[in-house]
């Protein structure tokens, strides 16, 4: 084996280590010719990096030569470092050859951009195309576009991958002229609206003839970097959501910004804002899956997460007033809004409570993670509930919990 | 209408508990405990009754179950059976008679504590079979053939066929679990159940280095490759790692012994 494709893969996979977005998940493509893969619904992390990272697609760059200059980016054209590419014969022939042994689920292929937005693209497409077309190759891909490209080859992009990303990078445009001067949300937007018209529309069809050609049936998604601007969480997720709602995106991601090298463009900062970036993952899974606003998660006096405690428990003890809940008579949605309880338990609870009433034993039983939800519950024939406060129960929890406070320890300040 | 408690035996197979259940309703004897034959214990003071598997008579049981309970719930008293854990049988068959002794479906009625613990090995042994999808790892063989070698928690061997078969369809692969001696072989038309011989395997119980083809190690080392450089050190947490990628299963995985 060639010792220069070592070489490569380990430059352009640690380039692309950064875009946070491993998933596999949300896509459906069956093996129907009898070749190689398909993409399950469920997806499948293959292995796990040091840091709890799931590995899911053969994550690379096909080069990290860059015009651009993004401050917040290893292949920034200002900063010195090796520059190297893949031909699209050894990306296919990596994917192949580590799809057939089960390493992974498919490819990641995303790109510094060299000459023009479209040339890029276009390497990129041609990739997934060899892929599909001459290996017939049916696990997931996912092809970074990269903004301002051409309606034209979005609809070639998603006719072979699975799955489209354009990322905004940094949550405002103001943040981003400063922080990457030569992109702005215009070119983002562009091609994430004509992205999702296309996709509601290849549904519809989808309905109507079951044949019809898949369209990048694993949807959109974008990234921000978190900690290298100052906007607020309120801000964030007020975007994520409107995300969610108006393109239609399947998931947003945060990366948590890693100093990479100084960049006078950006504040220092001695670590990852790695808590943070934690807690903006479970707001968006409250607002994905358990029917939570963003203003109930972040209220105008409170435009940022709590560190200390996830965001779920912060909504309770703000609104506090909403508890006790009855598990036996309570709505699935409240049930969902209670600390300890999760999407399962919740299912578990409204199916069993038809065949009589729950008790606090049932509950501990069923793996409900009663020292949290104990505070927020009505019982039956358990114990008397004390008086207790939110400050008083916030503390309770920190203190029976070390988890959060060792975590904080990990960053200075955010 | 019980009238003594007995110590059945049975053959190990899912058939065969079947059997056991049917042979207790028909003679009306209740059981202290159900047991495999391969795990009886030499005391002197336990006196089993063996029950020969009845193909027939378990189907009558699993048709009558199948009126009576959803597809899901069929499927997790199958998946707890596969957990092996100790007396598990027991409470399978306290499931089932609950099932029978009710006019309406009452598989999730989690009150019970032997629906419960069916429902919660039943997650388990899933769980398992998703990280299978996940951590198998096949080596090209010399004779084109992907082979891996696994050592699951549960037996899983009989959940994990079908999304290799999809989707490796066009290449012949097996996957052999070390602990159980029980595999799977697919010839690109069939999947069948087999035995490989110990010869095929290294003391590690990984397929020998000769029967491996000729640049296997250089893709292994080049997934190592990439799973090294594909890790942000300034982000590391052993705990959450090990916590998703438990050491047990690292003895299979290039990316972590290579
Ligand atoms: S466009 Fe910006 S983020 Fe993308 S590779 Fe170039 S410098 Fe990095």
């Amino acid at each position: 084996m060639n010792e220069r494709i070592f070489k490569k893969l380990s430059i352009l996979a640690d380039a692309a280590k950064y875009d946070v977005s491993c998933a596999s998940s949300g896509s459906r493509r069956k093996n129907s010719t009898g070749g190689l893969g398909n993409a399950s619904k469920m997806g499948i992390c293959h292995s796990y990096t040091e840091d709890g990272r799931c590995v899911s697609l053969l994550k690379v760059l096909m080069t990290n030569y860059c015009i651009y200059d993004c401050a917040y980016c290893v292949s920034r054209k200002s900063n010195d470092v090796q520059r190297i590419g893949f031909t699209v014969r050894e990306i296919v022939d990596l994917t192949i050859h580590f799809y057939r042994r089960n390493y992974i689920e498919g490819l990641f292929l995303s790109s510094g951009i060299f000459k023009s937005a479209d040339d890029t693209n276009e390497r990129l497409i041609r990739v997934a195309e060899l892929l599909r077309t001459e290996q017939n190759f049916h696990g997931y891909i996912h092809l970074k576009i990269i903004p301002g490209c051409s309606p034209e080859l979005i609809q070639k992009a998603g006719t072979y991958a699975d799955r489209l990303s354009i990322n905004l990078e940094l949550p405002t445009e103001k943040s981003l002229k400063k922080i990457a001067p030569e992109k702005n949300h215009k070119s983002v937007y562009q091609p994430m609206n004509f992205l999702k018209e296309r996709l509601v529309q290849s549904k519809e069809e989808r309905k109507k003839y079951r044949k019809s050609p898949l369209f990048a049936p694993g949807g959109q998604s974008t990234q921000f970097v978190v900690g290298a601007s100052p906007e607020n969480d309120k801000e964030i997720l007020s975007l994520a959501s409107s995300l969610y709602r108006d393109q239609q995106l399947r998931r947003v991601y945060y990366s948590g910004y890693i100093p990479i090298e100084t960049d006078s463009r950006i504040p220092m900062i001695q670590q990852p804002p790695l808590v943070r970036e934690h807690r903006l993952y479970q707001a968006d899974w409250l607002l994905r899956f358990y029917g939570f606003s963003v203003d109930e998660i972040v209220p105008d006096q409170y435009p940022d997460l709590d560190t200390q405690i996830d965001p779920k428990l912060a909504y309770a003890l703000r609104y506090f007033h909403l508890f006790p809940v009855d598990v036996n008579t309570a709505d699935y949605e409240m049930i969902l809004k209670v600390p300890g309880i999760g999407l399962k338990s919740a299912q578990m609870i409204i199916k069993t409570r038809k065949f009589g009433k729950l008790s606090f034993a049932h509950l501990k039983k069923m793996g409900i993670a009663m020292n949290r939800a104990k505070y927020f519950l009505h019982l039956p024939s358990t114990f008397i509930r004390p008086q207790y406060t939110p400050k008083d129960i916030k503390s309770h929890i920190l203190l029976g919990n070390r988890k959060p406070q060792q975590q904080l320890t990990l960053f200075g300040n955010p | 209408m019980m009238r003594s408690t007995i110590d059945y035996s049975y053959d190990g197979s899912y058939v065969g508990l079947m059997t056991v259940i049917f042979e207790i309703y028909k003679g009306k004897q209740s059981p202290r405990s159900i047991t495999s034959e391969g795990r009886l214990t030499n005391d002197l003071f336990t006196q089993y009754q063996f029950v020969p598997t009845e193909e027939r008579q378990a189907t009558r049981v699993l048709k009558a179950l199948r009126k009576k309970m959803t597809t899901v719930g069929m499927a997790n008293l199958f998946k707890a059976y596969l957990s092996e854990q100790q007396g598990v049988e027991l409470q399978i068959y306290q499931m089932v008679r609950y099932v029978f002794s009710q006019k309406m479906n009452v598989e999730s009625d989690f009150r019970k504590p032997y629906i419960l613990l069916v429902k919660q090995l039943a997650r388990k042994v899933d769980r398992e079979v998703h990280r299978m999808h996940a951590f198998v790892r096949f080596q090209k063989t010399k004779d084109n053939l992907f082979a891996a070698t696994i050592d699951p928690d549960f037996n899983v061997i009989p959940l994990i066929g079908t999304h290799f078969e999809k989707r490796y369809a066009d290449q012949k692969w097996i996957i052999y679990d070390v602990t159980r001696q029980l595999g799977l072989y697919y010839d690109m038309t069939d999947l069948k159940t087999i035995h490989l011989e110990q010869a095929y395997l290294t003391s590690e119980k990984r397929i020998n280095r000769e029967c491996l083809s000729e640049g296997e190690a250089d893709w292994e080392h080049l997934w190592k490759t990439y799973f090294d450089a594909t890790n942000i050190k300034e982000r590391k947490n052993t705990r959450l790692h090990l916590q998703h990628l438990p050491k047990r299963y690292w003895k299979f995985l290039p990316e972590k012994t290579f």
